[in-house]
Order: structure tokens, then sequence, then C-alpha cells
């Protein structure tokens, strides 16, 4: 039941084969954040993994940066309806920090500093479709971007990519986080436009 | 901590309504706020926003979001809406759009960057160019609760001709404070020299951190990323700032 607005012309139509429904393309890098900037110190930065059972795995900066690492340049939709199209990012893929991570988990939490929670299932982190990126652009991740490192989890909607990120709690079940808890997807795959819950 | 947006409503599919084009107003030379007539509106809470629908007679269409201005009013909905250059949307929705024109929305959305009336905290709203819209609409919500919550509203614009409201803010409220920063020019007899938003007038016009007010601070990128780190340097705890930003940045 497509109503016509009357009198919209829109851009001129161009082949957008990877723009998702309801998607417009962006140069500019446009930021979104629920509160002020954390100030997150490299020296003190560090990630955790924790278990269902409790068990912890950590990372510190230091040992980040010495694990291999992958340069992936990605397309990235954001649920408030930009893309960017061929970001180019520099980080330690998820499947190789939970190589050795023992669990059973289908659901992960993940965190940041700064309070922020949004939540996936394991297995959109695995097969190297979700990194821990600290470099954008061939520079250090700027702060407002989500450095020192954020989750990059480009095949879901952006808000998935937690900035700050410092740790992933594994679960048996689905908790939601921040905006899963408002009203917004539990997936959000931008394919299949989940961009609400019940979407 | 965060809330439902409108409880009860989580997992029902947020459906596409048509909105027709009731009337509209200049509220600057490059912004309009639009009225509409949503027929089963469910209602939304202050600072919430929507995401409009536009289809073009050959069938492409395209999507956005908008903060809402305006408090509940049954099937009325007010946007407020700046054109922005080469703004695909936003163009059309202040230079063309007229009375009887319709397109598709729905929402609300965002339960976060949102005002409850029963919040009994001091509130200091922070704006900058066009985020004034969702913190107008929490300052007509406070009107229609006939609220007594102190607010504090300190917008920063380029020239007095680019404040939005200006009839209603300067009938006001009692007990709200509004403040404006000029970045270009402001009007003769000010004391304050035109520049970008500082600590001191955030000292000035807002509330002693002490007061632990609710901070909403709504603006491009740069704007907010300033605002809310004065307001942390100035002891405010950083979960007690909320922030909504716009546009984009360098990258």
């Amino acid at each position: 039941m497509a109503v016509v607005s009357r009198g919209f012309k829109g851009r001129p139509r161009r082949a957008d084969q990877g723009l998702p429904p309801g998607q417009y393309r962006t140069e500019g890098f446009p930021v979104l954040a629920t509160g002020p900037t954390p100030k997150v110190s490299r020296d003190r930065w560090e990630f955790v993994v924790t278990t269902e059972t409790g068990q912890k795995h950590r990372w510190t900066w230091r040992e980040l940066l010495a694990l291999p690492a992958e340069r992936p340049t990605v397309d990235l939709h954001c649920v408030t309806k930009w893309s960017k199209f061929g970001t180019r990012w520099q980080g330690v893929p998820l499947s190789t920090l939970l190589a050795d991570v023992e669990t059973a988990a289908d659901h992960a939490l993940v965190h940041s500093y700064g309070g922020y929670t949004t939540n996936l299932p394991v297995a959109d982190l695995l097969d190297g479709k979700a990194w821990i990126a600290y470099r954008y652009d061939g520079a250090d991740l700027a702060p407002e971007h989500g450095g020192p490192a954020r989750l990059l989890v480009p095949h879901l909607y952006l808000w998935k990519s937690a900035k700050w990120v410092r740790g992933i709690e594994l679960l048996l079940e689905e908790k939601r986080g921040f905006w899963e808890n408002v009203g917004y997807h539990d997936y959000g795959d931008p394919w299949r436009e989940q961009r609400y819950q019940g979407d | 901590m965060a809330r439902a947006a409108v409880p009860g409503r989580l997992t029902e599919r947020l459906r596409w309504r048509v909105a027709t084009l009731v009337e509209h107003r200049e509220e600057s030379a490059a912004a309009r706020t639009l009225v509409f007539d949503v027929p089963g509106w469910p209602g939304h809470l202050a600072g919430q926003h929507v995401d409009l629908r536009l289809t073009a007679e050959d069938g492409y269409s395209t999507q956005r979001s908008y903060s809402m201005a305006s408090a509940p009013d049954g099937d009325r909905l007010e946007l407020t809406v700046q054109r922005v250059p080469d703004g695909e949307v936003s163009s059309y929705l202040v230079g063309v759009m007229e009375p009887g024109d319709q397109l598709e929305l729905r929402g609300p959305v965002g339960g976060w960057f949102v005002w409850h009336p029963e919040d009994r905290s001091p509130v200091l709203l922070v704006a900058g160019g066009s985020g004034i819209v969702p913190l107008m609409a929490m300052i007509r919500v406070r009107g229609a609760a006939s609220s007594r919550v102190p607010f504090r509203l300190v917008h920063s614009v380029r020239t007095p001709e680019d404040r939005y409201y200006q009839r209603e803010l300067r009938l006001g409220q009692g007990g709200l404070d509004v403040g404006y920063l000029y970045t270009r020019s402001g009007p003769e007899g000010t004391d304050r020299v035109p520049t970008r938003i500082k600590a001191a007038d955030l000292h000035r016009y807002g509330w002693p951190a002490e007061f632990e007010p609710a901070c909403y601070v709504c603006g491009p990128t740069g704007f907010v990323e300033t605002a809310a780190d004065l307001l942390v340097d100035l002891g405010h705890p950083p979960e007690r700032i909320r922030t909504e930003r716009f546009g984009p940045s360098g990258a």
C-alpha cells in the first residue's frame, strides 16, 4: 500500500547493489552514542570474556595487539538509516579470541566502558564475521568512533558493533542489551530490515 | 536504567501509518514545523523520534528518522525539520510538501533520550541548532503536565534568526529558564562575545552539579562531544548525561 508523496522525486536513482532496504548512502561517518564519550586509557584497558561457568579470559592492550590482526574492508549499516561503504579496519577476529574458550553458550551480551550493552548470538561472532577493531582508515580508532577498541560486526546493524568494548559475557539464555531493552531488534539483520522488535 | 518506550508495546510490530500534512509553520529561514494528522497514533514520550518513508511516483522510496517536537495530542504530531544542503528528504519536507500531501510514518522509536514528567530531578537541556527539537518536546510535555520540575534550556545558535519556537519560548513557563549562546552574531547589547559553547556558559545558564540535574544534550556531533565533555568536567556524572547526535562527522 505504497502511499506516494506528491512532488517527492528523490535522488537520481543509482544501482545501489549494496544498500539494504530503507537505507541511504552517506560519505561521512555519523556518530551515535547515548552519553559522553568515555575516556579509556590503553594502559588500563582490558578485554574480558566471561563464560557461563564464570571462567574469565583476559587480554591487556599489549596482548591484544600481539595477536594476528586482519584488515577487513566492510560496509556499515546504521539503524538510523545511513550506510557507509568500503570502510577499512584493522582488528583481531573474535574467532581467534574465542578459540580457546570452552563454552556451550549460544548467546552473547557485549559490555562497553561507559555501561553500554548489546546482545547477539555467539555464532555471529565466529567464522571471521566479527572483530575487536582498533584501527580505522589507517589510524588509531578515534574515541568518538569507539576507541581504543570496538566490536565490529558489520553484517548486523551498527548498534551491535559496541564502541569502547570491554568484554563479552557468554550466556545459555538470551539477555537483552541497552537498545534491545527499549524496543530494538534482538538480531538486527539489515537485509531483513530488522530494526525494531517484531520486524 | 533504560525503560520501555511505551510499556507493553515491545513485541508488537511498529507498523507504517499514513500521515497527512495539516499545516506548516516557518521556524527560521531553513527550518519548518510540519503538523501531521496520523489516525490511530498511539502517543509518544518527550524525546522520541519517528521513521518517515517517502515514496516517489516511480516506486522509489527512502526513509529518515526525525525527532518529534510536540507533546502527545491525539492524532496530531509535529516535527521540525531543518533543510540540510543537498538533503533528499529535508528539502522535500521544508520546501515542497503542502497541506493534504501524505507520507508514511512509524513509531514512536527510542526509549533512552526521553523525559518522563514523573521524574523529579531538575533538568538541563543543552541544544545545538536544530538539536532543540526533542528538547522542545520535553518542555511541552512539562507544560502539558503542569509540572513544576525546574528546567533550564541552553540553546546554541548562529544568530538570533536561527532560534526556533521564539514566541512560545518568550511566553515561557514558570520554572523554565532559557539562555541563548550565539556563535556568529548576537543581538545588540549582549555582553557575551559570539563563540562556541564554553564551560562558563554552562556555569552561567546550567545547574550546578550538586543539584544533580538530568542533562540532555542534542545537536551536531561536534557540539554534543564538546558540551557533554564540558558537563563531565563541571562535575556532572556521565550517567546523568544523555546525548543524541546527528549529522556527519569528519570521520
